[in-house]
């Protein structure tokens, strides 16, 4: 019986560590479209956050550092997507395929160059350490869940505040008030003195700095190989984006919609364990074959959006200007 | 406050969008505490002026003078520094917040804001509201006000920001009269508290109700100014328009043809699911203009969109020309040459592709008569050319978008396209909403043409004024119902006006004959039966 509560628990405890690196893609994302801006470009910048975040986060064996470097590289890649919505009045659609695009290749291109000397971490390396799990007192004294929920990382300790604090930003807060207004119409904005451009240019770059951290987290989750064949994102980005849908842009709910994910892409893991330890339940997961369980993620997300759209969604959080670049004097 | 006579004068002011002058070498004041119209046909530059005041344009050439200092204003936010609160037509309120957040997400000021938002907040901007003489809930959402809640809150959000001066650009187009009066009484109470008001409006009779002066703008340039109690109505239309002008309405005597449309006991719901229109009978004959009376919201809008197979018909005949076109696809319906075109309160969403150029909109009504799979482009083009010189709409050219026109150029192109069908029935609704002095005369123009072409006209109006001079008959809709169809050379606006509110219903009125039932209708009453039946199935 305690091993298979320890199934369970471990269960969990994986369905968090996959859900967390979404959550960063995810709440990002919020963050960029609160301001009124559709970033298509997800993919792009939490690749190239992974990818200069790790590379830096291992030359320094700091994780500090790693965390650092991932961020300011999505600030920057938030800041060209800025620079070409914003200032240029360029489609956002657009800039935010290229991005992926250019994003993408980057992260090959930098790994290939690396050949040989591509940085591979071992459970000594500070970085990995720096990883090891967190007990939180008391809390995760709690039987089954206690080990599942209150015994991680720091980055998904992190990432799960951030969530919260984002959400009473956007809520709760004047400022948060004044951007949401830009997102909603730019012109009320502008008519009253808020600089939208600015706000604009900020949470474009704040956004992106979070996406390149769960780019990070998503590479270190991975064991930081570099496979050559597989970028570590592998269409993660694009899951995020459909996410904020789901979380109806409001990043406390990103976290429910995370765990969603998350539990499929545990399930495509812990299937056969599940099978073998509750075989009377579970056995027939067995008979499954193993693809449809990597699929199933991606599937459940793509009922979930059809499901989400179909349904007409009154209380839908959906900025009103998305995707629309302001421009005073138009016509 | 420096002792300068004028709140605000402009000096030599120019504007340009590329080739096009919109304002050109413009001289403007407003004295303190007085309220001055600003008057000018579609496309004068009247909101490009306006624009400019409240930072959203930057002039090319010119200087704004403010209280008699040299001011520059570059951005919303000097206009707001300087005093000034603009009141657009189209409102810039956030939908999705209340009244209190609409009014405080503008820069921090005072001690009522702070970086948390607090429940408090709702009584404090009440309170400022209450102080600045409003009834408005500060909880209420932008999305579930009515159009004069709206005005409303833009009206108090420039008075908390502390604005002196007013600017209101055509804030009557979508009131009601009532509301109208209320939003006047307003201003005048503003203008006793030291504000000074410029107040943009096609309506001539409010400008002589309401403003202290006139300016006339014209093409762009500035004409005159002159005090309102000095002038006439007949004086400014012919300043703003440049020439002599007749107001009066033609209503040419054309022979009327048997009945080209015959509605009997129609019954329609709202989107709500209400009834919208309920037992309706009327019929409309070639060569005639049937006007539709009705307050707001009596059921016109569905009685369009049925006429025009875009709504579902519960219950009822539609008879075109002795064939019944109820249940008919709107693609059927247009093919027996009825069109529909109707202008909604915020004149955008109106038929038209607004991205598209004028061509392809054209295009757009019947590009299945293209030969094969691909669009008569050519022939779109040529269309579109005649549209505009028969209408003589304003345009650059056919393949301009037809969202960078000016309001009455859009509404041309809109009835214009209709017409091109050849149609025997035009059913239009408000179609010189917003339209100014010169362009709703061309519009009448335009109907009225058709009519002595032999086209029967349902025209859904807003100002009984026009429709007595311009329709033949008149029905009136009061909730769903009608309330009985007059001969409008016999009918008197009281009458009407009561028949809209209800009070006097002549459906019955006279023995043996019942309004909206033709002598020589092609429906037989053994049809109608069998008609219900198949209907009540």
């Amino acid at each position: 019986m305690s091993s298979s509560m320890d199934v369970i628990t471990q269960f969990l405890f994986h369905l968090v560590v996959y859900s967390i690196p979404l959550l960063y893609g995810t709440c990002g994302e919020i963050v960029v479209e609160r301001s009124g801006s559709l970033d298509l470009g997800v993919e792009g910048t939490m690749a190239i956050g992974a990818i200069f975040g790790y590379l830096a986060g291992c030359s320094a064996n700091s994780l500090f550092v790693g965390v650092l470097v991932a961020y300011i590289a999505g600030t920057l890649v938030g800041e060209v997507f800025a620079l070409f919505t914003v200032t240029f009045q360029a489609n956002q659609n657009v800039t935010g395929l290229t991005i992926t695009t250019f994003g993408v290749a980057l992260y090959f291109f930098m790994g290939n160059a690396m050949g040989e000397k591509w940085p591979v971490l071992t459970k000594a390396d500070r970085m990995v350490k720096a990883l090891d799990t967190i007990d939180i007192p008391l809390l995760s004294d709690i039987p089954v869940v206690g080990k599942a929920f209150f015994s991680h990382n720091i980055l998904v300790y992190i990432g799960v505040l951030m969530a919260i604090l984002l959400w009473f930003y956007f809520e709760k807060t004047r400022a948060g008030m004044r951007v949401r207004a830009v997102g909603e119409n730019p012109a009320a904005a502008d008519s009253l003195g808020i600089n939208v451009a600015a706000k604009k240019y900020q949470h474009i770059m704040l956004g992106s700095g979070i996406m390149g951290i769960g780019g990070l987290y998503m590479g270190l989750n991975l064991g930081g190989t570099f496979e050559g064949s597989n970028c570590w994102i592998n269409g993660y980005g694009w899951i995020a984006i459909a996410l904020v849908i789901f979380a109806n842009w409001s990043t406390a709910r990103a976290i429910l919609g995370t765990f969603v994910f998350g539990f499929f892409r545990t399930l495509a893991v812990y299937y056969g364990t599940l099978a073998k330890t509750f075989p009377k339940v579970l056995g027939w997961l067995d008979n499954i074959p193993s693809q449809f369980f990597s699929a199933l993620p991606f599937i459940v997300t793509l009922v979930i959006l059809i499901m989400d759209s179909v349904r007409k969604n009154k209380h839908s959080n959906e900025p009103a200007a998305i995707g629309v670049n302001y421009y005073r004097e138009d016509r | 406050m420096s002792d300068s006579e004028y709140a605000i004068e402009l000096r030599h002011i120019s504007k340009h969008f590329g080739s096009v002058v919109a304002n050109k070498d413009i001289n403007l004041t407003l004295r303190k505490g007085e309220i001055l119209a600003l008057l000018g046909e579609n496309g004068s530059g009247k909101t490009t002026l306006m624009n400019m005041l409240s930072g959203i344009y930057k002039p090319d050439a010119g200087s704004i003078y403010i209280d008699g200092e040299k001011t520059l204003i570059s951005s919303p936010e000097d206009a707001l520094k300087a005093g000034i609160g603009m009141v657009h037509q189209h409102f810039k309120l956030i939908n999705v917040f209340s009244a209190a957040d609409n009014i405080l997400i503008g820069s921090s000021k005072g001690s009522e804001t702070h970086a948390l938002l607090r429940k408090s907040r709702y009584s404090q901007v009440n309170q400022i509201i209450h102080d600045f003489g409003f009834e408005l809930d500060s909880r209420k959402i932008v999305a579930n006000m009515s159009v004069s809640e709206k005005q409303t809150l833009e009206i108090v959000k420039v008075l908390y920001y502390g604005a002196k001066t007013i600017i209101l650009d055509e804030p009557t187009a979508v009131l009601t009269v009532q509301e109208t009066r209320k939003l006047f009484e307003v201003l005048k109470k503003m203008k006793e508290q030291g504000h000074s008001i410029i107040i943009i409006t096609h309506k001539l009779n409010e400008v002589m109700e309401i403003s202290d002066r006139v300016a006339i703008l014209r093409k762009g340039q500035y004409i005159t100014t002159v005090n309102t109690s000095e002038t006439t109505e007949k004086e400014l239309t012919e300043l703003m328009m440049g020439r002599k002008v007749d107001l009066e309405i033609e209503r040419p005597i054309v022979e009327k043809t048997a009945p080209v449309l015959e509605i009997r006991n129609l019954s329609v719901k709202s989107d709500e699911g209400n009834i919208a229109l309920d037992d309706v009978s009327f019929y409309l004959r070639g060569g005639e203009i049937l006007g539709v009376a009705g307050i707001a919201g009596s059921g016109q809008k569905e009685l369009c969109e049925a006429m025009a197979g875009l709504r579902k018909i519960e219950r009822g005949v539609v008879l075109h020309k002795g064939e019944n076109i109820a249940g008919a696809s709107p693609e059927e319906i247009i093919a027996k040459g009825v069109t529909m075109s109707f202008v909604p309160e915020d004149r955008l969403g109106m038929g038209l592709a607004p991205s598209l150029s004028i061509a392809d909109n054209v295009i757009l009504k019947k590009y299945k008569q293209s030969k094969g799979f691909l669009l008569d482009k050519k022939r779109g083009a040529r269309e579109a050319q005649e549209i505009i010189d028969k209408l003589e709409i304003v345009a650059p050219s056919v393949e301009t978008p037809v969202r960078k026109l000016s309001g009455g150029n859009v509404q041309k192109v809109l009835l214009g396209r209709e017409i091109a069908i050849d149609p025997n029935v035009i059913v239009t609704a408000y179609p010189v909403r917003g339209l100014d002095i010169n362009s709703s005369y061309a519009v009448y123009d335009i109907l009225n043409q058709q009519k002595k072409t032999g086209v029967g006209i349902l025209f859904v109006g807003e100002d009984l004024d026009v429709m007595l001079a311009l329709c033949d008959k008149i029905m009136v809709l009061c909730h769903g119902k009608l309330m009985g169809v007059v001969h409008a050379s016999k009918a008197s606006k009281e009458e009407i006006g009561l028949m809209m509110t209800g009070a006097l219903n002549t459906v019955h009125q006279k023995r043996g004959k019942t309004a909206g039932i033709a002598k020589d209708s092609a429906i037989v009453e053994d049809e109608i039966i069998y008609q219900e039946e198949e209907v009540n199935v």
